[in-house]
Formats: structure tokens, sequence, C-alpha cells
């Protein structure tokens, strides 16, 4: 698939789950692919970094779920930020141990899984919806019931996949990208390089957490997470990250960055 | 060489290791990190640490350098698993604290539409709920030591309390380092109390530089000095290019 196929599959209005985490390894180039499109009021699930910001700018989102939104080497992210401030996105904000729960609660088909995060905090204010549950035995617990995350469509990069949607991470993190897929309706791999099944034996089998049953469609995208890292292939490009943040502040500054960022080629 | 004041909150960090044992020192901001290190070189050797990435890493190395050796696997999602089994002891920055140890860093203002957004609630109120967890405030001002904070991120005593049993099963604030003294919650009611000023700081500074009245029993201590072992390894092994001083000064 291209990254345009894959955008032509997804609808205004869906639940998009976005693997990586911060400004690493995030699948930079279906989000500009989703940037370039006519889709709008998404709803996106991220460990959030430069793909929520870019998303926000280009006023494609409608809902926020997340943790966190930064850009490691830069906490704060600009347009996030700019957004917050500017009360022009919805927001589900929740711990970061619960985002992997609610994730991990649909990939089970479960309705909710029950955690200790979240009791006596402002994630249960802020988040009228949660509701608690009464542990069924006798040791009396009322805990936060989290609901599943149930995802229309995930977007996730890898450094390798073959054609059959397997797909292989060969730096230190897997991140949740697993779990973004398996709680999705379709999952859509973008990769380093496609490479033949045979290969991925050069690398532990560990390395092959995302599996052909929970993806449905694969990418050729060679620095399809720039500018966010993805090693072992490349670091971040911090240049480009810091030259990024600096424009987000200026809306001239903005317009020219952006007019020329979506105009590499994909 | 004298002694400054971002050495003194090192060890004051440091301080809030001693006698953990086996579990996850998790330290976010500059003096934490090296204050971490120094526990686990000297007094909390069976501490465990990470290398900032996906791993455990042993022995005692430089800010900004690699460790010498990995020991474990910890990506992101396995932090989670040692996060709830409770063998974990985090010292966040809180951007607001109150006098029960409540702590914003998620947005300033209303949270539906903030005057300032800052990260969101990250880990903070599963970490609160679940293991011990220290703060540390680089700046020590009436905007960060607050009446209330605008957003409850870390689970504070009394909010824990409110919560019930659940929340307060695991619930523990062990310290809070600034950059004017030590704290903690040892009264009746857990409200704060000032534990020692570090030296050259008086107790009347902290009480104009805090939003609410600290608990003051009697004669305030001073923070100890480091050791001579301990400027040692600070000064030449874990921090030798300084970084200390870019978030405190003097």
């Amino acid at each position: 698939m291209t990254e345009a196929d894959v955008v032509a599959e997804l609808r205004s209005g869906m639940t998009i789950g976005i693997g990586g985490w911060g400004s690493r390894r995030k699948p930079m180039s279906l989000v500009r692919a989703i940037l370039r499109s006519d889709l709008t009021d998404l709803t996106v699930v991220s460990f959030g970094g430069p793909d929520v910001g870019l998303l926000l700018a280009g006023k494609k989102v409608r809902r926020l779920v997340f943790g966190f939104v930064s850009l490691d080497s830069i906490p704060l992210e600009p347009h996030f930020r700019a957004a917050r401030e500017a009360g022009a996105v919805e927001v589900t904000e929740l711990d970061e141990g619960m985002l992997q729960w609610g994730l991990y609660a649909a990939a089970c088909r479960l309705p909710f899984l029950p955690t200790r995060a979240g009791l006596g905090s402002d994630v249960l204010t802020v988040n009228p919806q949660l509701r608690t549950v009464a542990s069924p035995y006798d040791d009396g617990e009322e805990l936060v019931a989290m609901p599943a995350l149930r995802l229309d469509a995930a977007l996730v990069h890898a450094n390798r996949a073959d054609p059959y949607g397997n797909a292989q991470f060969l730096g230190p993190d897997p991140y949740f990208d697993d779990l973004f897929c398996a709680a999705a309706e379709r999952a859509y791999v973008s990769c380093e390089r496609i490479v033949p099944t045979s290969s991925f034996a050069q690398a532990p089998v560990q390395t092959l957490r995302v599996q052909r049953w929970m993806v449905h469609g694969v990418v050729e995208a060679p620095r399809g997470a720039h500018f966010t890292s993805c090693e072992p292939d490349y670091g971040r490009d911090e240049a480009f990250q810091t030259r990024y943040a600096e424009a987000a502040g200026d809306a001239g500054n903005w317009a020219e960055f952006i007019e020329r960022y979506l105009s590499v080629p994909v | 060489m004298s002694i400054t004041r971002a050495e003194i909150c090192v060890v004051a960090c440091a301080e809030a290791w001693r006698g953990d044992g086996e579990i996850l020192a998790s330290p976010i901001g500059t003096v934490p990190a090296i204050a971490a290190r120094l526990a686990r070189a000297t007094f909390a050797p069976d501490l465990l640490l990470t290398d900032g990435e996906a791993c455990l890493a042993q022995g005692v190395w430089a800010m900004g350098e690699p460790p010498p050796v990995i020991e474990g696997w910890l990506p992101y999602r396995t932090v989670f698993d040692v996060l709830w089994s409770g063998r974990r002891h985090v010292m966040m920055a809180p951007s607001q604290i109150d006098r029960y140890g409540n702590a914003n860093i998620s947005a300033i203002g209303d949270h539906a539409r903030p005057t300032r957004a800052l990260l969101g609630f990250r880990g903070a109120p599963g970490n609160t709920v679940n293991h011990p967890t220290s703060y540390w405030v680089p700046r020590h001002g009436p905007r960060t030591f607050v009446s209330t904070v605008d957003v409850v991120c870390g689970v504070g005593y009394d909010r824990a309390a409110a919560a019930g049993p659940s929340a307060t099963r695991f619930h523990e604030l062990r310290r809070v380092v600034s950059n004017l003294g030590v704290f903690d919650f040892a009264t009746p009611d857990h409200r704060m109390r000032l534990a020692s000023v570090h030296p050259g700081v008086t107790v009347d500074e902290v009480v104009a530089a805090t939003g609410f009245s600290l608990e003051i029993d009697g004669d305030v201590p001073q923070t100890r000095l480091p050791t001579g072992d301990e400027l040692s390894l600070i000064r030449t092994v874990i921090d030798p290019r300084g970084t200390r001083s870019s978030e405190v000064r003097g």
C-alpha cells in the first residue's frame, strides 16, 4: 500500500490510535498523508509527540485521548499547548498506565480492566464518564474500571516488515505498537523497508511482536518516522525538530514550514 | 572549593531513597538523577536504575554518558509492571504542590481551558497510589507551593483518604526537596512539615516563599552537608560537567 491508500480507508470521525512514544518511532509519513487529506473530526489516541501536534495544527482532531504530549528533548509540544490553551480540542486526559490498560482491554475484547491508577486524582473529576468497580472478592477493594479504548484504526511505524503484515522493531523499545494494532479494527504498519519473511531471522525472534493477524496493510516508508527517532536506523533529527517547534510560534513561519513539510514526496 | 546549594540538594534528594532496598529509583530532573546515582554508589547499593531509555544499568556513570553495564530490559510497558508491583520510588518535579502533597503537572488554570498547558497527567496518578513518591522543586516559591493545586495529578494525603482504602493502601509521600529545604508529612494529619533548611537559608525565608502555612515544630535542623566521598563522587564521577548548577544556582 501507499500512504494515500491507507488514508483512503480512513473516514472522518474515526478513532485512530498512533503508535510510538513521545518523539520516538512515530508513523510520520502516515500523519503527513492525513494532513494532506480532507479527513476531519478524528479522535486520536496516542502516547503523544509531534504526531499529535501536527494533527492539532492541521485541525484534524475533535478529541484527544492522552496521558502526555511531549517532544522529549523539548518538553512541551507547542501545538498541543496552543490547542489546549485555545480550548480548541476536547480531551480525555488519563494516567498513561490507564491508556495502556484501555488498549489492552480493547485487545482482549473486555469492557474494562480494573486499576488503582486514577483513584483520588482529578483523572476521575475531569473524566466524569469513568466509573469505579467493587471487587467481588473478600478484599473489598474499590478500583477504577478503565474502559476499553477501541480503535477504528491503528497506525504504527516499524523498522522492517514483510508483505504479510509481520513487523519487526530493532530498537530498544517496542513501545505499545502491538497493543495499538490488536485494539484496532484495522491496523496499518509503515516500515523502513519491506523484506522477505526469511530475513527476520537476522535479529532475535523477540523483535517480532507485531504479527499479521493484527495488521491489515503495510506501507514501505523509508525515513517514515522522520523527524522522530527510529533506532537503530536513525536517531531523532533534533535540528529539524527545533525548526518545527520554533516555526510553531509564528503563524507566517508555520504556514511556510508546513507547506514545505507536506510537499515532501512520500 | 566550597559546597554549592546544588550539591546540598543532590544529597537531600539522595536521602529520599535511603533504606529502600532492591526497588527501581525513578528520578525526574537533573538533580534527582545525580542523586539517585549517588545514593546507589554509597548508602543504597541495591537500587535499580535505568539508562533513561529501555534498560536497567549497573555501575556508576556520568550524566550524559551511557552506563557501563546493562543488567535488564525495561521498555515503557514493563515500567508499569514494576510500578503496579510497588517496587519503585519515583521523584517527580511538580509545577504546583499543596500542603497535603497534591501535585500538578498537567495544566495551570481551568483544566477545560488552561491558561498554561503542561505535560499531562503522565504516570502521576498511578505512581502515587501504588508506591512511594517524593518531589523535587528546584525553584521554591509561592506559585509552586500553593494553597490549592489546579489539577490533582499526584495524589496527596487528604485526597487519598477521601478516596478510600484502595487509594491509601500503598500511598506514601516520602519527602519534598526544594532549593531551600527538605519537607515531609510526619504530622498527625499529614500536613507538610519543614524538616530541615539548607545551610544559609532561614526558616523565615522558607515561610515567605511558601503559599500555605507549613508545620514547624521547634528548632528546625539544617540539612546535612555532603561527605567528602559524596562530594568527590558528585564532582568527579557523576556530574563532572556541572549540569547540577544549571538547575540550582548559588
